[in-house]
């Protein structure tokens, strides 16, 4: 905890953007540990994979064309921090008639929580119960969370694609082309990565992961590619239109199975109507509908990378 | 299929949302977005027959009874919201066509009717669901959606007041989801109704009422209540024509209606008006938005800025409804919601039509286009009248209720202040008549033709509306006192 | 209730609060980003504390154990980190758009630019 606070405050102060990333980065993966220690293992798992891989390579990416420094702050920092302060008094304030940390009688574990530890192993069957709630119980929040990262792929398309069809690249160097080794270690392990991924997506039951991390593992894997052999090569080596069609068929086939178990007499998304046993189609359900979360993650976050690569290479061409 | 209303509701235009990408060709997806509205409207409309019929409609997500899992919960005050929503979307996707080829590339109109279909996700999800979290994420979509389209805008300024928007946008909700989690932290549940019922129980500690202080100003931010409202004028000033007229309609509208389901239906009555200062708190913040932001928009040159901070002094009205804390002040605030949302759609259709003739919606260019445009500026006057309160329009009636509200609970000072707030929308509207009528036109303008009737038929579907509810009142205000009596029933 | 008990909490409001700060006194565009990522992380840490049973263990099943860590607040922060990342690709993205627009990332260079288009336009 206290290096989660040395972190904090020194992004606050740090005035070198790409400083600053790092600490970001360091700040997600110190409180990746942090949950782990609190037993949220999948929690910990989503936050390294997202917050020290994908959101720290597209701040690199967009630092590298808008500048490293930042300018001296003229705004209001007083003012900034009496408004901190009031809020921060208020939380504080919150906190007294807080149950204790840690206890077991604290009125979140008595009420709903327990029906999810004792019942998910009748109803669903599967051990880890982070991915029955996930996929069952709250399924249809994780539809909505699908649902934002599709919304965040349109507003990057609108905002970044280039409208004008001709304006490809030449094929510049990557980044980092001229490491040798580097590109053959990473033949070596973008497979390798690439079937991590697929474990992650088809073992979520068990244990900690699901097509979420899947999806953001697969993508890493392909951004990898693009940093090593340039954005044109991947832009090759993945077509854009099918992925976006991809990404758009995976929030499909998570809706789908909604209105396909609607269509079998159930509610929307209620699995348990797709199998003639309750748990089959439990699991039926899960598993496609992870199918679909994966696939729209990976996709999403690849094409929001290359998008951005690509502006950005673009740009920098021009200044140059 | 009559039982899975509540979901379809929200899945339709959901689900049209990715095939409109697969689409990709703008001329498609605009016949498919309209159709995708058209039935989410027809949907709205069976919903409030059903309401109706069998009183409050209750929906299990994927089986699961709540607090299990997630519900939709739709009364007749959602469902009232929702055939608002959805008709102002439907008609103001009528004009999308033309005004949008005007506006930006025929590539980037994809992505705008995409964000546009999830944008209306977004609310009518946050309408219908009866689980706080819920509320969390269909939010987001809806103001991901937001700030894309926003975005999209001819100006740069788009770009920075998206960016002001993203950032304010992104506070409130973190301090909602702060909100939540304290809540959930103290009962346990995070359902609605569950939470009704567990919170008294607790409502004495300290961390409830924080939970309850985080969730309100999280809510103000995004509803843009004076003085977190420096996002509003703008993101409306310089987003698309379209994208302004769909979300002054409707965005702010089902944020009041967040902040009324859970200082209502959540906290309870008692609660918010008894153990809090809300009363004081919402009454003054009202009166001085509604003051401040009308003076504002006496000095503003650029049109739609104009119109913008009227809607941060109007939504002051709504508020000042709410913390009056009687019946007969929420059915005002109802009203208002209503009423506002069809003169703001019609102002701003207008608009959208001058600025696809005009190109610019600077004070300047409006000299002599009252015999240049007479329709398209007619809307706009109609719409203005409303806005001041003038008898036969729709803002005469909530202006009306809303007095009525301050006398019964005798407050005299208070409704003298509204007054004032009435003629200081005279003020504004007065500016822009009198370029438009009684300056001649400049010496270099080509004259302008009429805007387009793709455009000027659903304005003045807009004005009409404004106008028959004017006159005809039984439906609105019976639904706005009836969704009163509801509000207050729950919290009995 | 000792002090001590809500010592955790407190640290937790700190690391929020530091993240705030960040957001609103800090005038660069992407250094405003990383602070709302940090002040959102934080209240994940916030929500992942009120998960923790003391003695438990993650709630994956298994007949060994038989106290678990609270699931549900686990569940609903891998839903809100999801709509973390994706607001900041939404916000790195308009960052990006507006330093092509504007030339800087600067909040007060921006104000000032815009004060001087609106006085050649009007």
């Amino acid at each position: 905890m206290a290096f989660l606070a040395i972190t904090a405050l020194s992004l606050a102060f740090a005035k070198d953007l790409f400083a600053s990333v790092m600490f970001t980065g360091i700040y997600s993966l110190l409180s990746a540990a942090f949950f782990v220690l609190m037993d949220a293992v999948d929690v910990a798992f989503t936050e390294a994979a997202v917050g020290a891989g994908i959101s720290t390579i597209l701040m690199l990416t967009t630092i590298t064309m808008t500048g490293r420094y930042e300018n001296e702050k003229r705004y209001h920092p007083k003012i900034a921090l009496i408004v901190v302060v009031i809020t921060g008094i208020m939380l504080i304030f919150g906190t007294v008639d807080m149950p204790a940390f840690g206890a077991d009688t604290a009125p979140a574990q008595v009420h709903v929580a327990p029906y999810y530890i004792m019942q998910s192993g009748e109803d669903i069957d599967i051990p880890n119960i982070v991915t029955s709630v996930l996929a069952s119980y709250r399924g249809f929040d994780t539809f909505g969370e699908v649902v934002v990262v599709f919304t965040a792929l349109i507003g990057v398309l609108g905002l970044l694609e280039f409208s004008r069809k001709g304006s490809e690249l030449g094929n510049r160097p990557a980044p980092m082309f001229q490491h040798k080794v580097l590109r053959i270690v990473s033949k070596i392990l973008i497979p390798a990565i690439m079937l991590f991924a697929l474990y992650v997506q088809f073992h979520g039951e068990y244990s900690p992961g699901g097509g979420f991390q899947a999806g953001v593992i697969f993508a890493s894997s392909i951004i990898l590619y693009a940093m090593l052999f340039g954005v044109e090569q991947a832009r090759k080596a993945v077509s854009m239109p099918v992925t976006k069609i991809l990404a758009a068929l995976g929030v499909l086939i998570y809706g789908s199975v909604g209105v396909v178990s609607m269509l079998n007499g159930g509610n929307f998304l209620n699995y348990s109507v797709l199998a003639e046993n309750d748990i089959t189609g439990q699991h039926v359900g899960i598993i496609i509908i992870e199918l679909g979360v994966g696939i729209t993650v990976a996709t999403a976050m690849i094409l929001i990378f290359l998008t951005f690569a690509r502006r950005i290479g673009k740009n920098s061409e021009e200044t140059a | 299929m009559i039982q899975h209303l509540p979901i379809l509701q929200v899945i339709i235009p959901l689900l049209a949302a990715p095939i409109c990408f697969i689409l990709k060709e703008a001329r498609l997806v605009r016949w498919f977005v309209l159709i995708a509205n058209v039935m989410a409207f027809v949907v709205s409309i069976m919903l409030l027959q059903q309401v109706n019929l069998h009183g409050t409609l209750v929906y299990s997500l994927g089986g699961w009874e709540a607090p299990i899992g997630i519900e939709y919960r739709v009364d007749e005050l959602n469902a009232y919201l929702m055939i608002l929503v959805t008709s102002i979307s439907t008609i103001t996707i009528m004009a999308a066509g033309s005004s949008l080829t005007k506006e930006m590339a025929e590539s980037k109109q994809t992505y705008f009717y995409i964000a546009y279909l999830l944008c209306l996700t977004g609310l009518l999800g946050i309408l219908a669901t009866g689980d706080a979290f819920n509320v969390f994420v269909f939010l987001e979509i809806s103001s991901l959606a937001s700030y894309t389209m926003i975005a999209m805008g001819n100006d740069r300024r788009s770009l920075w007041a998206s960016y002001q928007y993203l950032i304010m946008g992104t506070i409130g909700a973190t301090f909602i989801l702060i909100g939540i989690g304290l809540m959930y932290m103290m009962t346990g549940t995070l359902n609605m109704n569950d939470l009704a019922e567990r919170l008294p129980e607790v409502e004495q500690t300290k961390t409830v009422f924080t939970a309850f202080a985080f969730f309100l100003v999280g809510v103000c931010l995004k509803l843009a209540l004076f003085p977190l409202h420096l996002w509003l004028p703008n993101a409306y000033a310089y987003a698309p024509s379209i994208a302004t007229v769909f979300l002054a309609a409707t965005s702010t509208k089902v944020a009041i209606y967040v902040l009324l389901r859970f200082i209502f239906s959540v906290f309870g009555f008692e609660f918010s008006f008894t153990h809090m200062p809300l009363t004081e708190i919402l009454v003054s913040l009202g009166l001085v938005g509604v003051i401040a932001a009308s003076v504002v928009a006496i000095y503003q040159t650029n049109i739609k800025r104009l119109f913008a901070y009227s809607s941060v002094s109007q939504i002051g009205y709504m508020i000042l409804g709410i913390g009056i804390g009687t019946k007969t002040g929420l059915t005002a605030t109802m009203l208002h919601l209503f009423n506002h949302a069809l003169m703001k759609s019609a102002i701003f259709l207008a608009l959208a039509g001058l600025v696809y003739r005009v190109g610019s919606v600077n004070i300047k260019a409006f000299a002599g286009l009252g015999k240049q445009m007479p329709w398209t500026m007619a809307a706009i006057v109609v719409g203005g009248l409303s806005l001041i309160g003038m008898p036969l329009t729709v803002g005469f009636i909530s202006k009306w209720y809303l007095i009525l509200a301050l006398l019964e609970s005798n407050w005299w000072p208070v409704a003298v202040l509204v007054l004032i707030g009435s003629l200081l929308a005279i003020a504004y509207i007065w500016r822009l008549v009198e370029v438009a009528y009684f300056k001649p036109a400049l010496q270099n303008n080509q004259s302008y033709k009429e805007a387009p009737l793709a455009i000027l038929i659903p304005a003045w579907i807009f004005v009409i509306a404004n106008i028959y509810f004017g006159i005809d009142t039984s439906f609105t205000v019976g639904l706005s006192e009836r969704t009163a009596e509801l509000l207050f029933g729950v919290a009995k | 209730m000792s002090f001590l008990e809500q010592y955790n909490y407190w640290v937790v409001i700190f690391l929020m609060m530091s993240g705030f700060y960040i957001v609103i006194a800090h005038g660069n565009l992407v250094k405003k980003l990383m602070g709302l990522t940090i002040f959102q992380t934080s209240v994940f840490i916030l929500y992942i504390s009120i998960s923790k049973v003391i003695g438990g263990t993650a709630p994956i099943l298994d007949d060994k154990y038989n106290v678990y860590s609270n699931p549900l607040p686990h569940v609903l922060i891998l839903t809100a980190i999801v709509v973390g990342v994706a607001t900041t690709a939404l916000g790195l993205a308009l960052a990006v758009r507006i330093k092509e627009a504007y030339g800087t990332i600067e909040e007060d260079a921006i104000q000032e630019k815009d004060l001087q288009q609106e006085g050649s336009t009007e």
